[in-house]
């Protein structure tokens, strides 16, 4: 085996071998526990910086297992794929680091790092999918092991969120796997290719390619939580917070939203897919989710049902993206991917230590929360503002760029949309910032459990991931222009796209 | 030495009758060591069997020297190989759950010499060349399975075991009147001749013959409407007769469906496919309900045997030469025989330690057993057909096929079975993982019945990687 072939496989192991192991350990051995996550996240890490430099270089990651007659395995370390992985790996390390620090002392925890892992292991290899076969077997593998975390806690409530997402997860699985044999026996099993592999066939089966799509757009569109298939993720924020940031951020939205991306640019190709019309109404469905969610977030008190409807609005600006047709919104849509993850970890981060820390779980109940937890609440700002689009935060970025592509595909109606949704987002953001800060604190706390110590506010292992996540946010933003920017690696992919 | 003799299709016979007659001389409930050494040596056999298939293609062994039509030949190909992989290497791991599992239980009483009678049966019938000989290995098996089902001595298991011996009987005897015919015009009653003899414009006495073996043989693998004896049957029986049964003497009389349909009846096979297939949906359907309904959890288990038992007959509407519909049939049929294995085991480990077989009784064994659970789990993941399990590559080759023919009704089907399946057994996963109100009795389970259970479950599931070498195999000899 060479090295091309070991590394994608390696990247697979560095979380899925100590899940495995995690698995096996008594509740108590929390050392060992947690040396073997980090080791996990940060082994994770350096594998990936190196597939980094190597694609940055030209370099070709894959490995291929044959599984049936004309039916592979097969993991592929391209520019697309390591966008996602990059942006998993990071945020695994730092929801890993918040985990350790969230659950200590709470039982149950080999379990949830064992599923945790796990977790991690299908998001990577959902993104190094090199067809669609693997991106299903990923795609279910995320669906199985995530189920147990949502279900954490074993309340009933805990236990009703679990049936409604795998009634969602499990039907969007179905009709996602009738779309990729419906498409496997018209072509066979294809790789992902540049362009899109569809497009040889031409013009001669529009009727049973547009069907395809819809089967496969409402497989993917169950996780990316688009309308009508969002309502699973409003009901999964009984999941601890660690969870919903692991869901919201890093693996199961941005899997569907993933999918999106493959299917649409590596399958059709978006300029076959445009020329089958195809794009249009995904980008009118998309627009619909953005609005939708960002009118439902104003509703919310809850605070991380609040931030579960923006992920329903935010994850649809990459499928507006991808339907705008053009390397612009094409740009915009991928550095979105990456930019969305960052604010909404940092978002979530900061729900976990208002509710561990103080007990607070509702936006009425943040008035003065600033003064008492400056840091969260300084990162939950800078979260906030990049999640409305100021500028110089990561959020602007992807949104002008999709600005940008709508005007440059004359599709106006688009930059009026992402211009509402702005208004929306400042309106259910802003009160928030402005309770937090500007108004007084309450005498006393709904449930105060970590008291402050001098200059710390909360547990160290809880503060500083959000602080990092959140310095994430600005530097996606102020430092976009440079060769290692999230902004960057999304150009080299859309130049691929749209020169082949 | 003689090649004969070291030939493993004979001794694949003699060896386990020999260690059941060890057994029963050593008297009740003892000789289970020997049975699992027995068991060792015979999953090295069906092996080496195995290896010299894709090596040497089919072989025909004559036993004695003699051979057809004096003599009886034993006949291997890719397919025997196939099923006899998967009898020895669950009826193996079973025994060691069984050995475990029986030595605090009265159920041993006479149960190692019956297991080894009845994996004497099924070694023979698979790798029998002539409908007669089948008819006895049938019959053989038929009464251990029934003597086995008694095990435990309790009312209900009576009940159910004569109900079982009944149908048994019934469908032995059609089975018997059919060959009868069979031999009548033909003269013969080796498979082989036969497949050169019968032709599309056959008597209609053959017609009559190849219907009377069907439904006998449907009957015995439980396929709706025949499946009535199977829930009570595989439900009281102790549990490791319950994954025996489910596991691995359905799938038997399954192979023989399907080595006839494809062998000597396939002139006339042609045109009925769909019927079967029909009945392989209202397998699934009926089946998945009930076992969505049921409130204890071994009548789960078994009810979803009913229900995935109708996958295997959803080929036979499919079946082309060369494509997937056969290998989706097989593999489909190896791994539910792991996959339910499997959750018998794991069934059995949660029943033991709650002292009790309502799923409602199960709150929190999450927390107590969770090995047992991932196993019970796992082999849910295969009976859902998720990846990347066996289960999941039969739907995949199933609905591939339907597909290619444009018969979007059986994809339907198809996903919707899964979709059902996944509800049952998340029925029982949401129970176990909900807290516990009290501080709940459980008793102790030793850790060798877990473990057992969570091998066939991850065998179930990781199967599915290497299913491009099952398929090679069973290409020996023409399937797939």
């Amino acid at each position: 085996m060479t090295t091309g072939e070991l590394l994608p496989l390696l990247v697979l192991a560095s979380s899925l071998l100590p899940g495995l192991i995690i698995f096996a350990l008594p509740e108590n051995s929390v050392g060992l526990r947690t040396a073997l996550n980090l080791f996990g996240a940060i082994a994770k890490l350096i594998l990936v910086a190196v597939l980094l430099t190597g694609v940055q270089a030209g370099e070709d990651y894959g490995f291929r297992h044959t599984v049936l007659p004309g039916v592979d395995l097969l993991f592929k370390a391209d520019a697309l794929a390591l966008l996602f992985v990059s942006l998993s790996t990071l945020l695994w390390f730092f929801t890993t680091v918040y985990a350790i620090g969230y659950l200590e002392d709470s039982p149950r925890r080999s379990r949830f790092f064992g599923f945790f892992s796990l977790c991690v292991t299908a998001t990577v290899g959902l993104a190094m999918a090199g067809n669609l076969f693997t991106f299903f077997v990923f795609y279910e593998l995320l669906t199985l092991a995530t189920y147990p975390l949502v279900v954490h806690r074993g309340t009933p409530q805990a236990m009703k969120g679990g049936t409604v997402y795998l009634a969602y997860t499990l039907g969007g699985g179905a009709v996602l796997l009738t779309g990729i044999v419906l498409l496997h026996g018209l072509v066979g099993s294809m790789d992902f290719a540049y362009g899109g592999y569809l497009s040889a066939l031409g013009m001669e089966q529009p009727g049973l390619l547009k069907l395809a799509f819809l089967l496969l757009m409402i497989g993917v569109g169950v996780k990316a939580a688009i309308v009508p298939f969002h309502g699973w993720l409003p009901q999964a924020m009984v999941a601890p917070a660690p969870v919903s940031a692991l869901l919201h951020a890093v693996a199961v939205v941005k899997a569907g939203a993933f999918g999106i991306v493959r299917i649409v640019y590596e399958v059709y190709g978006v300029e076959f897919a445009g020329a089958l019309g195809l794009l249009t109404p995904l980008a009118v469905i998309a627009a619909i989710t953005i609005l939708w969610g960002s009118a439902r977030a104003l509703a919310q008190n809850d605070l991380k049902k609040r931030l579960a409807f923006s992920t329903v609005s935010q994850v649809s600006y990459i499928a507006l993206g991808i339907g705008l047709f053009g390397p612009l919104g094409t740009i915009g849509a991928l550095a979105h991917l990456v930019h969305q993850g960052l604010m909404k970890i940092t978002l979530f981060f900061c729900a976990g230590n208002f509710a561990e820390t103080l007990g607070i779980h509702k936006v009425s109940e943040m008035n003065g929360i600033g003064r008492r937890m400056p840091v969260t609440t300084l990162a939950f700002s800078v979260a906030a503002l990049g999640m409305i689009g100021v500028p110089p935060l990561a959020g602007y970025v992807s949104k002008q760029y999709l600005a940008d592509g709508a005007l440059a595909a004359g599709q106006e109606w688009a930059q009026t949309v992402l211009l509402v949704s702005a208004l929306l987002n400042a309106a259910y953001f802003l009160p928030i910032l402005y309770r937090a800060w500007l108004k007084s604190a309450p005498p006393s706390w709904p449930d105060e459990h970590i008291r402050a110590v001098g200059r710390r506010e909360t547990a160290w292992l809880l503060l500083l991931p959000p602080v990092a996540t959140a310095l994430g946010v600005a530097a996606a933003g102020v430092l976009a222009e440079t060769d290692f920017s999230p902004l960057h690696w999304a150009r080299l992919i859309a130049e691929r796209e749209y020169l082949k | 030495m003689d090649v004969a003799l070291v030939d493993p299709s004979p001794w694949l016979i003699v060896l386990p009758l020999l260690w059941a007659m060890f057994a029963f001389l050593l008297g009740p409930g003892r000789g289970g060591r020997v049975a699992i050494v027995g068991m060792l040596v015979q999953t090295a056999l069906a092996v080496d069997l195995a290896g010299r298939l894709i090596r040497e293609g089919v072989r025909v062994h004559a036993v004695g020297g003699w051979g057809a039509p004096l003599g009886i030949d034993l006949h291997a190909d890719g397919l025997t190989a196939v099923m006899l992989l998967l009898t020895q290497g669950v009826g193996l791991t079973l025994f060691v759950y069984a050995w475990v599992y029986l030595a605090e239980q009265k159920a041993k009483a006479w149960f190692w010499p019956l297991a080894g009678l009845m994996v004497a049966a099924m070694n023979a019938l698979l790798l029998s060349a002539d409908l007669f000989n089948i008819y006895v290995t049938l019959e053989l098996l038929g009464l251990s399975a029934v003597a086995l089902v008694t095990a435990g001595g309790r009312p209900a298991q009576v009940r159910a075991a004569l109900r079982y011996l009944l149908v048994g009987l019934v469908a032995s005897g059609a089975y018997l009147l059919g060959v009868a015919l069979i031999y009548g015009v033909y003269g013969t009653v080796a498979i082989a001749d036969l497949a050169l003899r019968v032709t599309a414009d056959a008597p209609l006495s053959i017609w009559l013959a190849g219907i009377l073996m069907f439904v006998g043989l449907l009957a015995k693998t439980a396929l709706f409407p025949f499946h009535f004896w199977l829930p009570p049957a595989h439900g009281s029986a102790p549990v490791p007769v319950s994954a025996l049964l489910s596991a691995l003497v359905v799938k038997v009389s399954f192979y023989l469906v399907l080595r006839l349909w494809l062998g000597p009846f396939a002139p006339l096979t042609d045109s009925v496919g769909w019927l079967a297939g029909l009945l392989g949906a209202a397998a699934i359907l009926w089946g998945s309900w009930r076992a969505l309904r049921a409130t204890h959890l071994k009548m789960l288990v078994a009810w979803s045997t009913v229900a995935q038992l109708g996958y295997l007959f959803l080929i036979f509407p499919l079946l082309t030469p060369g494509g997937p519909a056969l290998a989706a049939g097989v593999i489909h049929a190896v791994s539910h025989g792991l996959a339910k294995a499997a959750m018998f085991a794991a069934a059995g480990v949660l029943i033991r330690a709650t002292g009790q077989d309502a799923i409602a009784g199960l709150t929190g064994v999450a927390d107590r057993l969770p090995i047992t659970l991932f196993a019970f789990g796992l082999a849910g993941v295969t009976l859902m057909g998720l990846p990347p399990s066996g289960g999941f590559l039969a739907k995949w080759l199933l609905i591939d096929a339907a597909l290619a023919r444009g018969q979007w009704g059986w994809v339907a089907l198809v996903i919707t079975g899964g979709l059902l399946a996944a509800a049952y057994v998340f029925g029982v996963l949401r129970q176990a993982f909900l807290l516990p109100t009290g501080p709940g009795h459980f008793q102790p389970v030793p850790r060798a019945l877990e473990w057992s259970a969570f091998v066939l479950a991850a065998a179930s599931v990781l199967i599915g990687l290497r299913a491009s070498e099952l398929i090679e195999l069973l290409a020996v000899g023409g399937f797939a």
